[in-house]
C-alpha cells in the first residue's frame, strides 16, 4: 500500500514538471556579467584575535631562542623528572629504548645515517638545534599526560637531556638566554633539498 | 519487513549451498533476488555484505590503503590511509577555531563556520606519507597495501590558504609559516609561505562530506603534492614568519640522510612512483589475457607516462593512462598481458611525470641516499614475480 502511494506521488510530480516546462518557451536571457566577481581584498569573514587568545596557543620555540619563556634548570633538576616521567619509554640513561634513543654521541661526530639503518638519530649525533628539545618536551611530553610539564620542569629535562650527550657542562643552568646558543654537532650536516629538476635522482 | 516462510525457505538454502554457519543465515542472498521483495530505502548506505575492505593498521600510529581491493583511483574516506603522532583526537566543530596570526595586520580567529563561509575549492588529489615503502626486508608475501598502502586520493574541499593570507593581511616579508595542530602531539611543521599562493588549502571536505576524524577533522592543511605530515590535520593554529621553526618533525624525524654524509631538510616533495595492484600478491593467474593495472602518482604535477614491463626490465610499453589524467592525483594505468602459463616473469611499472622525471630504480635510489634509517621518499621501481604455477609474490631484492 506505501509503494502505491509513493508511486501515486512521484507521478504526480512528474506531470507538473512536464506542465512547467511546456509553458516555459520564452528563450533564456543571456548573462549580463562576463564573469563572477573577483574576489574583494578581504571578505570580513572572522574576528579578531585577543592577546591573550594568541598567548594561550603561542608555544613554539624558535632556533634563535624566540619564544622561550622565563624559568631555568639544571640537569640535576631535570634527572629525578626523567626518572619518573621518561626513562619507562626511553630507557635509564636515554639509550636503552623501548622508545626513541635520546642519549650518545659517535666517536668524530660522525654521520653513518644513511649508510648504518641501525644508528640512533639521538640528540648528541642528530638534532640540529637544542631549542627543539624544548620545545617538543613541553608541547608533546609524556605521551600519558602531554603538555603537562611546568616551564621550569622542561628546562631541567632539557638540560638534563643535553648533558647526557655531553653538550652542556653537568651544572650548566639551561634558561632562554643559554639553551639557544648549544652548539649541536649536527647543526652543518643539514642540507635544502635539491630536487625538482627533471632527471631520476 | 515481513518475512515469509518462503523467505526464510530461500534463506536456508543459500545457507546449505554455501556452507556457511547459522549466525551468517540473516545476512545470507537469496538465491533468486527477482522472487523476494526487497530491503526498503534507508538513511545510509552500506556495502554489500560479501565486501569487507579492510586498512591495515601497522601499529597504533598508521594503516594503509586496501589498494588491491579498490578501483579507479578515488579512495573511499573509510579507508583512506591514516598515520597520526598523538592518536586520533575527537575534536567538537562548535569549539572548534583556527587562530592565525605572527607577521600579520589583523591576528585572526576562524571558527568552522567561517572557513566554510569564505569562497570554496574542490580539488583531487593524492596524500602520501613519506615513509611508504613497505618492500625492504626478504618477505615475498607482501600485497600492494603492505607495499605503499599510505597513499590515497580523494576530492577535497576547502578555503584556499591565500584566500585567508589575504584575510589577515600577511607581511610580505613572511616567507614561512608554522602549521600546528590540535592532536595529542600538538604537531607542528614550517611551511614555505609560497605553497599558500600556489595550491594551499585548509581542507574540511573529503569525497563530498565531511573530512574523517583520521585525516584531520574538521580541518586540515592540505599542501597538493608534499609529504603527508607536512598536511597538518586537525589544524589549529597558524603563525606567520622570516624564518622556518625548526620542529622536532622538521630536523629530527623526517630529513633524509645522504650517501655523501649530508641530510636533506624540508625535502617536502612527493616524486612519482607507481605501484601495479592487479597481479600482485595474493593472486594467483591463470594462463591467457590479464590486463595489468594500477597507479601512478606525482606531487610534480600529472602522470605524463607510465611504462610496463613484462621481463624483468629487459623491454618497456606504455601502458594506457585511464582520462582524465589529474595534477598530484593517482592515475589508473592498464596494459593487456598475454601470459602463456608456465612460465616465469617479473611485471614491473615505471612512472615519468610532465616534468620529465623517471621512477628511479633502487639502485639508482641506494646510491644517492644510501641505506638511511627510515627510507623516507624511498620510491623504487618494483616487481611482482609471477612463477610458473600462476601464484604471484613480491620480488624481493638484495638490500646490501
Amino acid at each position: 500500500m506505501k509503494y502505491a502511494l509513493c508511486c501515486a506521488f512521484v507521478g504526480a510530480f512528474c506531470a507538473i514538471s512536464i506542465a512547467a516546462a511546456q509553458t516555459a518557451k520564452a528563450p533564456a536571457k543571456a548573462p549580463t556579467k562576463e564573469s563572477s566577481p573577483k574576489e574583494p581584498p578581504t571578505f570580513g569573514i572572522g574576528r579578531p584575535a585577543t592577546p591573550a587568545e594568541i598567548a594561550a596557543l603561542d608555544i613554539d620555540v624558535g632556533p634563535d631562542g624566540v619564544g622561550l619563556p622565563p624559568g631555568r634548570g639544571t640537569s640535576a633538576d631535570g634527572a629525578p623528572i626523567y626518572a619518573a616521567r621518561c626513562a619507562s619509554c626511553h630507557g635509564k640513561t636515554g639509550k636503552e629504548g623501548p622508545n626513541d634513543v635520546l642519549v650518545g654521541r659517535l666517536p668524530g661526530d660522525a654521520f653513518p645515517f644513511a649508510k648504518d639503518p641501525r644508528a640512533p638519530k639521538t640528540i648528541g649525533s642528530y638534532w640540529p638545534y637544542a631549542t627543539t628539545v624544548f620545545d617538543y618536551i613541553r608541547r608533546a611530553m609524556p605521551p600519558d599526560k602531554p603538555g603537562s610539564l611546568r616551564d621550569d620542569e622542561v628546562y631541567g629535562l632539557t638540560a638534563y637531556l643535553l648533558s647526557l650527550n655531553e653538550l652542556i657542562p653537568a651544572d650548566a643552568v639551561v634558561d632562554a638566554t643559554s639553551l639557544p646558543k648549544v652548539k649541536m654537532p649536527a647543526r652543518d650536516r643539514f642540507v635544502p633539498d635539491t630536487r625538482g629538476k627533471p632527471k631520476p635522482r | 519487513m515481513k518475512v515469509s516462510r518462503r523467505d526464510l525457505l530461500a534463506g536456508a538454502a543459500g545457507v546449505v549451498a554455501l556452507g556457511k554457519t547459522a549466525a551468517m543465515q540473516a545476512v545470507q542472498p537469496t538465491a533468486d533476488p527477482s522472487k523476494v521483495r526487497g530491503k526498503p530505502s534507508r538513511a545510509l548506505g552500506q556495502r554489500a555484505l560479501s565486501e569487507k575492505p579492510q586498512r591495515q593498521p601497522r601499529g597504533v600510529a598508521s594503516s594503509g590503503t586496501p589498494h588491491q581491493d579498490l578501483y579507479g583511483t578515488i579512495t573511499p574516506a573509510d579507508l583512506h590511509f591514516e598515520r597520526h603522532h598523538g592518536g586520533v583526537p575527537e575534536i567538537d566543530p562548535k569549539s572548534y577555531s583556527l587562530l592565525i596570526h605572527g607577521m600579520v595586520e589583523r591576528p585572526m580567529v576562524f571558527s568552522l563556520a567561517d572557513l566554510k563561509h569564505f569562497p570554496s575549492v574542490s580539488r583531487v588529489h593524492f596524500l602520501e606519507c613519506s615513509g611508504n615503502f613497505g618492500g625492504r626486508g626478504t618477505a615475498t608475501d607482501i600485497t600492494p597495501q603492505q607495499l605503499a598502502g599510505l597513499t590515497s586520493t580523494s576530492e577535497w574541499t576547502g578555503v584556499a590558504l591565500a584566500t585567508l593570507f589575504r584575510e589577515v593581511g600577511a607581511s610580505p616579508k613572511a616567507t614561512w609559516f608554522l602549521a600546528e595542530g590540535q592532536d595529542a602531539a600538538v604537531l607542528t611543521r614550517s611551511i614555505p609561505v609560497s605553497k599558500a599562493h600556489d595550491d594551499a588549502l585548509i581542507a574540511y571536505g573529503q569525497n563530498g562530506e565531511a573530512i574523517r576524524p583520521e585525516q584531520g577533522y574538521p580541518a586540515r592543511l592540505l599542501l597538493p603534492g608534499w609529504e603527508g605530515n607536512a598536511n597538518v590535520k586537525w589544524l589549529r593554529r597558524i603563525e606567520l614568519s622570516d624564518r622556518p621553526f625548526m620542529t622536532r618533525e622538521e630536523t629530527s624525524k623526517y630529513t633524509d640522510p645522504m650517501a655523501d654524509g649530508t641530510a636533506r631538510i624540508f625535502s617536502f616533495l612527493m616524486d612519482a612512483r607507481s605501484l601495479i595492484t592487479y597481479p600482485a600478491f595474493p593472486v594467483t593467474l591463470s594462463r591467457g589475457w590479464i590486463e595489468i593495472n594500477g597507479i601512478a602518482w606525482t606531487g610534480s604535477g600529472k602522470i605524463t607516462r607510465v611504462d610496463i614491463s613484462t621481463d624483468d626490465g629487459a623491454t618497456w610499453t606504455p601502458a594506457k593512462l585511464q582520462q582524465p589524467v589529474l595534477s598530484k592525483a593517482h592515475t589508473r594505468f592498464r596494459h593487456l598481458w598475454n601470459w602463456p602459463g608456465n612460465s616465469e616473469a617479473v611485471i614491473m611499472s615505471r612512472a615519468v611525470d610532465e616534468t620529465g622525471y623517471v621512477q628511479p630504480t633502487r639502485t639508482d635510489l641506494l646510491a644517492t641516499r644510501g641505506m638511511s634509517t627510515v627510507g623516507y621518499h624511498f620510491n623504487p621501481v618494483t616487481g611482482w614475480l609471477v612463477r610458473p604455477d600462476g601464484t604471484v609474490v613480491y620480488r624481493t631484492e638484495q638490500w646490501s
